[in-house]
């Protein structure tokens, strides 16, 4: 009996492995940041109905994550918030990373408070509650911001990113440069020491967390905020205005990085100048292999990224992402050049 | 009060309150199935079980892969797991001497003891890193480590349970050890051995922790064994920490399914084994 | 003739010898049964060794203190495994606190007063509840306790016991207690089962015996047969516990996820199966992917001595009620 059960099993184990053999697609397997989850999963979607034998699996794992999996080599390229620094460069010896800026974003700071849906938010403000000294909602800082709102007497619940991530970075990053205590304290990166808080696993962790959660608040990828109906504040920026994030508002904050952009792709502009720029804006990066040993995945990855500058660039506003500005467009172009 | 009466009192009071907390723990059975029942059933349609996941926002989307894919990592859990299982418990009972057994035992037990998180550290580090990919095989290895010790234990169990007399009647008749084993012990003793098996089946079909970073997850059909799989228990994870209720809803369903196939795994194997009891009796 | 007879048979080679004894199957069923059982042990020993190497950068640099630092910063690179040491045994305690009295309740009800057929059922159904995956009632959990614990149970707590540092902060839902509720529920079916069976074993004459002298159904129970079992209903609730240690999807989805040590119940924290859920598929560095492995060594070690005192404990209680006999 056992033997008729093996081999049943065999023969069904054989039959996966030859279909497999025969499969026409090869999928391309990639993971990384949350942030921009939802625009990558719709341009893998798309790109394949357009050419059907490149399927791309991207697991939306955390920015840290990504860099891990494609540091092990278990993923063929891998999707950040945070660029990669030059000692996550050096450990793979491979081959070179290239940055590829795929869409701006604003992570917003989003909040479950009923009654309240639009909030001001200074920049002072936004630290005191991250770092726990503003532990009420109706505490003075949050009702000189908002002299009109209904705050009540309810703890506030502050929820931020389980896993290594680089909405995390970015909004660790403003914090640090608008908030001396934060950058001594706590500091910038994609994991970092809370000092409060719950924690949730991805953007959509922190977005179900902070909507199930009354009297809490998150930061998170606006377009979550969007399409859970979720609250999001408008944040002061560097030119004293209290700016929502929106398609002009992250345009305007990657207006002077469109101008200088680094030969690596590697920027960060939170609190960027601007009368109307969102400060906790951000460009997100694909990371991929500067050469392959595979041709047929270096001429699937070339013609994606080809596609994702330009036709891939339009659906951006449509998922409250901004497209890249057309001079960094034109710099990535050459660097898809570069690749073997 | 007098003593007598206080003593009457309290036996009652706390006789009654005994068979409240047995009610308390049974009743905590059906208020879980009432949820799945509730909130998943409404769920279960037909796109659930044949489309690929969509993206938030987009209805119409099922788990088909996730049904799947747990299905394949199941099977090489038991093509790995059910054989050295089996084989290992047949040594214990009918080979083995007596210092060899007992480390196989000792390690066994222990192999069952790890926790499920830490077979997944194992396993990224031996199948995964090696294969520079996420993998149905290395959820399957993983999984595979947990059944291997029921298997063993039940194998060994129930062969030993076999009176010797059965073996040595074999032995007399001219029978070699093998055939003994094979022809006479082991389907003497099927009933037990396969209700360890389908315990076994049962026990990781659940498993989600080992499978976070091995098989990982895949929107789409995983075509080879060599790419990552979508399962139902990571995609339950997944759907239940999100935001949108469309997901919830899923999470629900899957949920549903999942516990279906557990639970009608494991009264499947009291069924087979009450059987098997009630046959070798009479 | 017995030298005609020896003459007679031609001497077989050591090698067609070897073939026909393979031949007859039982030399190659051994070795084969062997080979397998071989690779149980070879694989759990090979499972235990990379652990430790792969723990090394973090032992080497943190040595000792890692059980008792309460940093855990993966930018300074500083890691200490004291959260998530007292996270795993705090939820596991106050698992076993609520689950031990209406367990050890229900297996004495199913034992002594329950007619057999009723007790079988609802050990049947009871036993179920152990199959029940553990993302499972994790799902359950983040919609349905969460938010009682929320919106009801919490406030409660605060308003009535506020005083208490257990109490303190914020009800957030999420958090030591909620993680420790869950764990009782899925701790009920391991101690009701083999206290059940234990109590079961405890001879008739020792209850007949204390009824005899008197005693009432209940103080016969309690006073004498439940202490006669206890070596049995203890070993069924280190059982429980080495579960509870171990679990990872279900706390993570309700414990909060906080890496700081609080000592309010209600508070969120982290356990160190959730911890290496959480963080292992990115750790970046050698050092903080080397504390994790530490941590999931550390889990292992605390389980291994748990279920090796289990079943000590268990081989006890079944020896000594046959013995007595």
């Amino acid at each position: 009996m056992t033997n008729r059960r093996l081999s049943i099993a065999f023969t069904a184990i054989s039959a996966l492995v030859a279909g497999g053999a025969i499969a026409s697609a090869d999928t391309i397997n990639a993971a990384g940041a949350t942030f921009p989850a939802v625009i990558y999963q719709k341009w893998f979607q798309e790109y394949h109905k357009a050419h059907s034998d490149v399927q791309i699996n991207y697991q939306a794992i955390g920015s840290g994550a990504g860099i891990k999996q494609l540091t092990e080599g278990t993923v063929l390229f891998g999707a950040s918030d945070v660029p990669m620094t030059d000692e996550q460069m050096s450990k793979i010896t491979k081959y070179k990373v290239f940055h590829f800026p795929t869409v701006l974003g604003g992570v917003v700071v989003t909040y479950n408070l009923e009654g309240v849906p639009s909030l001001n938010f200074s920049p002072d403000t936004i630290a005191g509650i991250f770092l726990g000294k503003i532990a009420n909602w109706n505490d003075a800082a949050l009702k000189k911001d908002n002299p009109g709102a209904k705050l009540p007497d309810l703890e506030i619940t502050v929820v931020h990113r389980a896993e290594a991530s680089g909405t995390s970075f970015v909004f660790t990053d403003y914090l640090s440069k608008i908030s001396p205590e934060w950058k001594s304290k706590v500091g910038a990166g994609a994991s970092v020491n809370w000092p409060k808080g719950l924690g949730g696993k991805g953007n959509e962790g922190v977005a179900g967390t902070v909507k199930g959660t009354p009297g809490s608040i998150g930061y998170v990828e606006l377009l979550y905020a969007v399409q859970n109906k979720m609250a999001y504040g408008a944040v002061k920026n560097s030119a004293g205005e209290f700016v929502k994030p929106d398609f002009d508002t992250v345009t305007e904050a990657a207006a002077g990085a469109a101008k200088n952009m680094p030969a690596d792709f590697r920027v960060s502009i939170t609190n960027a100048p601007g009368k109307k720029a969102y400060p906790i804006s951000t460009f997100t990066w694909l990371l991929i292999p500067s050469k392959f040993d595979n041709a047929g995945q270096k001429n699937a990855i070339v013609g994606f990224l080809k596609w994702m500058l330009t036709d891939g660039q339009k659906f951006a506003q449509g998922l409250s992402y901004a497209p890249l500005p057309q001079p960094v467009v034109a710099k990535e172009e050459k660097q898809i050049g570069q690749i073997q | 009060m007098g003593r007598t009466q206080r003593r009457n009192l309290l036996n009652n009071v706390m006789l009654a309150l005994t068979g409240v907390c047995t009610f308390l723990t049974v009743a905590v059975l059906f208020v879980i199935l009432g949820f799945l029942l509730w909130n998943g059933f409404r769920s279960l349609d037909w796109n659930f079980f044949t489309k690929l996941p969509l993206s938030p926002g987009e209805t119409g989307g099922g788990l088909a892969n996730a049904i799947v894919g747990s299905g394949i990592t199941i099977l090489i859990a038991v093509v790995i797991g059910v054989p050295v299982g089996f084989f290992g418990g047949v040594y214990l009972a009918e080979f083995g001497g007596k210092t060899f057994p007992m480390f196989v035992r000792y390690t066994a037990d222990l192999l069952n003891g790890v926790p499920s998180i830490v077979i997944g550290i194992f396993a990224w580090t031996v199948v995964v890193v090696p294969m520079h990919t996420f993998s149905a095989w290395a959820g399957g290895f993983a999984l595979s480590l947990m059944m291997i010790p029921i298997g063993l234990r039940s194998t060994e169990q129930f062969l030993r349970a076999i009176p010797s007399s059965m073996r040595e009647g074999s032995l007399a008749l001219g029978a070699t050890k093998t055939q003994t084993i094979m022809k006479v012990i082991v389907p003497a003793a099927r009933q037990g051995i396969l209700t360890g098996l389908i315990l076994g089946v049962a026990r990781v079909a659940g498993e989600t922790a080992p499978l976070l970073f091995t098989s990982l997850n895949n929107q789409y059909w995983s075509e080879k064994l060599t790419e990552p799989t979508a399962t139902l228990p990571v995609m339950i994870y997944k759907l239940a920490i999100s935001p949108y209720d469309d997901w919830h809803r899923q999470a629900w369903a899957a949920g549903l399914v999942l516990l279906g196939l557990v639970l009608i795994a494991n009264i499947a194997a009291r069924w087979v084994l009450a059987r098997g009891a009630a046959v070798q009796r009479g | 003739m017995a030298g005609t007879a020896i003459i007679a048979a031609p001497p077989q080679p050591a090698a067609q010898k070897f073939i026909k004894r393979l031949r007859d199957g039982d030399k190659a069923a051994h070795l084969i049964t062997l080979i397998f059982a071989a690779s149980v042990f070879l694989v759990t020993v090979f499972l235990i060794f990379e652990l430790w190497i792969h723990s090394s950068a973090s032992r080497g640099k943190f040595g000792l203190g890692f059980l008792f630092t309460t940093t855990w910063d993966p930018n300074a690179e500083n890691f200490g495994a004291l959260p998530f040491i007292y996270g795993t045994v705090l939820t596991s305690f106050l698992a076993l606190l609520i689950s031990v009295p209406l367990a050890v309740g229900a297996a004495i009800f199913l034992s002594e007063l329950a007619p057999p057929k009723l007790s079988n059922t609802c050990t049947f159904l009871i036993e179920l509840l152990a199959a029940v995956p553990s993302v499972i009632y994790g799902l359950l959990a983040i919609f349905t306790l969460v938010p009682l614990m929320r919106s009801y149970v919490e406030p409660f707590l605060k308003k009535t016991l506020g005083f208490l540092p257990l109490f303190k902060g914020p009800a957030y839902g999420f958090g030591y207690l909620t993680a420790g509720l869950i764990l009782a529920i899925m701790t009920f079916p391991f101690i009701i089962s083999i206290s059940r069976e234990s109590l079961l074993s405890v001879p008739r004459e020792q209850r007949e015996a204390a009824l005899a002298l008197g005693a009432t159904k209940w103080e016969s129970t309690w006073q004498v047969v439940v202490p006669y079992a206890r070596l049995g209903i203890i070993g069924s609730i280190f059982l429980a516990l080495a579960r509870a240690l171990g679990e990872t999807m279900a706390v993570t989805m309700v414990i909060g996820n906080d890496t700081t040590i609080h000592s309010s119940l209600i508070a969120p924290g982290y356990t160190i199966a959730a911890i290496i859920a959480n963080e292992f598929a990115e750790a970046t560095s050698d050092i903080h992917h080397d504390a994790l492995v530490e941590l999931g060594l550390v889990l292992f070690l605390i389980t291994i001595i748990l279920n090796a005192s289990a079943q000590l404990l268990i081989l006890a209680t079944t020896k000594k009620g046959s013995k007595r006999d």
